[in-house]
């Protein structure tokens, strides 16, 4: 049974990663006595193990293995949680983190990091715990435990009641049910080569354990006349001698038991006298990792391998622990007495429930697909109503069906937007960690707080806010959260409060990131945006514009710069990058009490809603989010700046008008004013009027990227098919403001208009 | 629709150095471009126009749900522009280039014939002389007494405003 394993390697990266993940986020909240925790980072890092080894990830495994027999300690009571071990566990997961990047990406690791971790964790293997107390202090891991096995044996019962020594069993070797090793009697039915076994794969793996002797009896061969070569007629009689336990080889066995006569007998010490004394030496805690730990691993390890391979023959369930998510959700579902006494897990639920992997090109093939529908709906709509001098009771009919076609569209269409939907735990789940590291770095004191963790939003959009969200939530570290000693003086409690918070309003996602630190001085940044040139001296700010400042480019506030952050490209690449998105991040402040950012980001980047504007005889698209409103020209409120620059005054507002038919159809003439409308556009703070010919209808539009085989046009966001199926052009108004800019320059005047008005 | 689909590779099922060509016509000159390129062959529908593009990037259709720039063969070339008519025909590409592969149209006067070409058939280029630049040029091939010019489709749709990044 040849399976390729390469296709399962990206899973187990991705899985590895989720792993990682998830040891990283209970760690750095991991009490002692919180066995679920504590047995959920076990299973990670086993989990991880377990598929490198499979996957011929050596370095991984036997790397991932030190890690987890540390993991063993503590969950067996021996080894209490310090501040320490967790640092040590936590640079570990970098390491492996790295280790797997690097065997994804053939790139290098850092050996000597590597190393020195490794190193770390052998002395600390080497050095018992400060607590060595065989038996652990905390039921809950006990008691999970034993659900644990009451659940395998319930599951699979080759394996009943075999391995009691698991629990107990951590300082003595010899208590253990485990023998020096095994002699195995396998009679295999004459049928069982039809069922697919191989007696010679289950030796092999059997070797994998230790060392095997295999000898063939004969006895029942047939005479060559009546010899069938598809009967299997030998038997064998093997030993092992190995520290593995009697379930191991039992379930090497376990998909012929019904086909075979299986004995398995423990040696005796004297019946391995010729094997090498050595081995049993070897047999000594703690330098080796043998023990409960390897015992359960090894096992658990041939079961995942098993389950792997065996592929869709075998029913999961009945193999105890062979995907940990699995075993988790097997034992909520089979109701076996887990409910309602251990912590819950609220980060590892919301990503197990029911998931699958699809690739993201099938889910745009099938968004694609949707807005091809989308099209050809609006499309038989306007058929629909160009009909209406037809056919009376025909024509209703016709209009039924398209309201209820157009009802079915927008719903298929919400519906397979949903899927590339994901909370944004995603994003936040990094932060604990990004706090814990730098909140000990700068010896501050931080309590952060998430909220609104499940709150969906593309994962395109998601992918591209990690980078903005990580430079705020360092930012406020570094400069916002001030010391220990300055907020107690401050009369403020001693650690500081940051909290990401993420909720839906309208069509956007709401990111909120709140501290309570010292929020931002007016004064402090109008003088350093005089001293950069930002801001002419003496310059009159109010407070809100001189928040604004931190997002001019070339500012930092930072009194001197830190690797943290302050390295003055931040603020301003952060709103670019916002913007890119089709959002807006906004601050508030108040001194002393702290500082908010708003990030405010549209939920998906696929579709949008837009005016429909007409210049120049073509169609164009106006994103009705930068539209502020539109309006008929009053020719008394339009102004001419040095006979160059129109300008409109709306309110207490004088606003550039911009003629985009001279903008998007070069060499046209712009029209009259008189007769134009008007639509007030805002980006980048700054409000552009655009003149164009006729508003026609407002609608949503699938966004098709010209750069898929063409590519990006200044002034353009990209294009959609409207309901004719002739494509219009979605105007891109930061894009429009810069094209603008670089018109004033080059022409020395603005033609026309002027008279016109 | 007056678009017939291309047939694809093998058609011949001829082995080695002979490649296949479609050949179009272009102000009394025929030109061939490797017939694994060609993606369909559709009648000129109206294009939206680019802003601000050379005059012989005539805009961008619907081509099935996917965005297609339209190119002037003519115009590209400095030829006078023909009035578009029913017999006009868009020439649907497939072209490589560094982002990957973009696919496009070409406006040429009417589509000619599919010839196959050994290696023998086809040489290369003159320097001088021609209205095309020879960069764009993979050869010529001659048929009974014609000449057909044969074109480099990545080197002529990857340059000028049609590359990728935009650069001139």
């Amino acid at each position: 049974m040849a399976i390729d394993v390469g296709q399962f390697i990206n899973t187990f990266l991705e899985e590895s990663f989720e792993g990682l993940e998830l040891i990283e986020s209970q760690l750095l909240d991991l009490r002692d006595d919180d066995a679920e925790a504590v047995n959920a980072i076990f299973r990670a890092a086993h989990s991880i193990k377990g598929g490198a080894g499979t996957f011929g990830f050596q370095a991984v495994g036997d790397f991932t293995h030190g890690v987890e027999t540390l993991l063993d300690q503590v969950r067996t009571g021996v080894r209490p949680v310090t501040d320490e071990l967790k640092a040590l566990l936590l640079e570990a997961g970098d390491c492996i983190r790295d280790m797997l990047v690097a065997a994804r990406d053939g790139a290098q690791t850092d050996a000597a990091r590597i190393a020195r971790v490794q190193e770390r964790i052998d002395a600390s293997l080497r050095a018992p715990g400060k607590r060595p107390i065989p038996f652990p202090p905390s039921e809950g891991a006990r008691e999970l435990e034993a659900d644990r096995r009451s659940l395998e044996e319930g599951a699979s019962n080759v394996q009943s009641g075999s391995d009691e020594g698991v629990v107990a069993d951590t300082t003595d070797p010899g208590l253990g049910l485990r023998g020096p090793g095994w002699r195995i009697r396998f009679v295999p039915d004459p049928d069982v080569m039809r069922t697919g076994n191989d007696p010679l794969r289950l030796f092999a793996v059997l070797a994998d354990f230790g060392d095997l002797q295999v000898r063939c009896e004969l006895e029942g061969l047939p005479p060559l006349a009546e010899l069938d070569p598809e009967e299997c007629r030998m038997s064998w009689l093997l030993t092992l001698v190995s520290d593995v336990n009697k379930t191991d080889v039992e379930e090497v066995f376990e998909w012929v038991l019904d086909e075979c006569t299986l004995e398995v007998e423990a040696l005796d010490t004297a019946q391995v006298g010729d094997i090498d004394p050595v081995a049993n030496d070897e047999i000594t805690p703690p330098s080796l990792p043998v023990g409960p730990a390897s015992m359960a691993s090894d096992h658990e390890a041939v079961a995942s391998e098993r389950a792997r391979s065996v592929g869709g023959t075998a029913c999961l369930e009945t193999v105890p622990d062979a995907a940990e998510g699995t075993s988790l959700e097997a034992r909520g579902v089979g109701g076996v007495a887990v409910a309602g006494r251990s912590t819950p897990l609220p980060e590892r639920r919301s990503t197990d429930t029911g998931s699958i992997r699809v690739g993201i090109d099938k889910i745009d093939g099938l968004i694609n697909l949707v807005g091809e529908l989308v099209i050809t709906q609006s499309m038989l709509g306007q058929i629909g109503d160009e009909m209406v001098s037809g056919e009376q009771a025909c024509l209703e009919r016709l209009l039924e069906g398209l309201a209820q076609l157009e009802r079915n569209t927008r719903e298929l269409q919400e519906s397979v937007m949903n899927i590339r939907m994901l909370p944004i735990s995603f994003v936040f789940n990094r932060f604990p960690r990004l706090v814990h590291d730098l909140s000990a770095r700068l010896g501050k004191r931080i309590e952060l707080r998430l909220s609104g963790e499940q709150t969906e939003l593309d994962k395109t959009v998601m992918e591209k806010i990690g980078d903005p969200l990580v430079h705020l939530v360092r930012n406020a570290i570094d400069h916002g959260i001030e010391l220990p000693q300055k907020r107690i003086a401050a009369g403020k409690p001693e650690s500081g409060q940051l909290h990401l918070h993420a909720y839906h309003k309208g069509g956007n996602i709401v990111i909120e990131i709140r501290d309570d630190g010292a929020g931002l001085d007016p004064r402090r940044l109008i003088a350093k945006a005089v001293e950069r040139g930002i801001v002419a001296p003496g310059q009159e700010l109010t407070d809100e514009q001189a928040h604004e400042l931190i997002f001019a480019a070339g500012f930092s506030t930072a009194e001197q710069v830190s690797d943290v952050s302050g390295r003055g490209v931040g603020m301003d690449v952060v709103r670019k990058n916002i913007k890119a998105l089709g959002g807006s991040v906004e601050v508030r402040s108040r001194p002393g009490r702290g500082c908010t950012f708003v990030i405010r980001l549209p939920l998906t980047l696929a579709i949008m809603d837009g005016q429909l504007v007409r210049v120049g005889g073509e169609i164009y698209i106006v994103p009705l989010v930068s539209i502020v409103e539109s309006l008929q020209v009053r020719p008394e409120a339009v102004h001419s700046l040095a006979e160059r620059q129109l300008v409109y005054r709306l309110r207490d507002e004088y606003i550039p008008i911009v003629f985009l038919v001279e903008l998007l159809a070069d060499g046209r003439p712009p029209g009259s004013l008189a007769s134009a409308l008007l639509v007030v556009v805002e980006a980048d703070g700054q409000k552009l009027a655009l003149v164009v010919e006729d508003l026609l209808g407002q609608q949503q539009v699938v966004i098709k990227a010209l750069e898929t085989n063409f590519r990006r046009i200044e002034g353009l966001s990209g294009a959609t098919i409207l309901g004719d199926g002739t494509v219009a052009l979605i105007l891109d108004v930061s894009g429009l403001i810069g094209l603008c800019g670089g018109r004033r320059e080059a022409a020395g005047e603005v033609a026309a208009g002027v008279d016109a008005a | 629709m007056n678009e017939l689909q291309a047939t694809g590779g093998d058609v011949l099922g001829i082995g080695g150095e002979t490649d296949q060509y479609l050949t179009f016509m272009l102000a009394d000159e025929e030109y061939g471009v490797d017939i694994l390129r060609v993606q369909e062959i559709r009648g000129w529908t109206r294009a939206t126009p680019i802003p601000n593009a050379p005059s012989y990037l005539k805009g961008v259709i619907n081509l099935r749900g996917a965005i297609v720039p339209i190119i002037d063969l003519r115009e590209r070339f400095g030829l006078p522009p023909l009035e578009y008519g029913p017999t006009t025909v868009v020439v649907v590409l497939k072209v490589l280039g560094a982002s990957g592969s973009r696919t496009m149209g070409l406006v040429v006067d009417a589509v000619s014939d599919v010839y196959s070409f050994g290696p023998d058939a086809r040489q290369s280029p003159p320097e001088l002389g021609a209205v095309v630049d020879a960069r764009f040029l993979q050869g010529l091939a001659t048929v009974g007494d014609k000449m057909v010019i044969l074109l480099d489709v990545d080197r002529l749709l990857n340059t000028g405003a049609l590359a990728v990044a935009g650069l001139e």
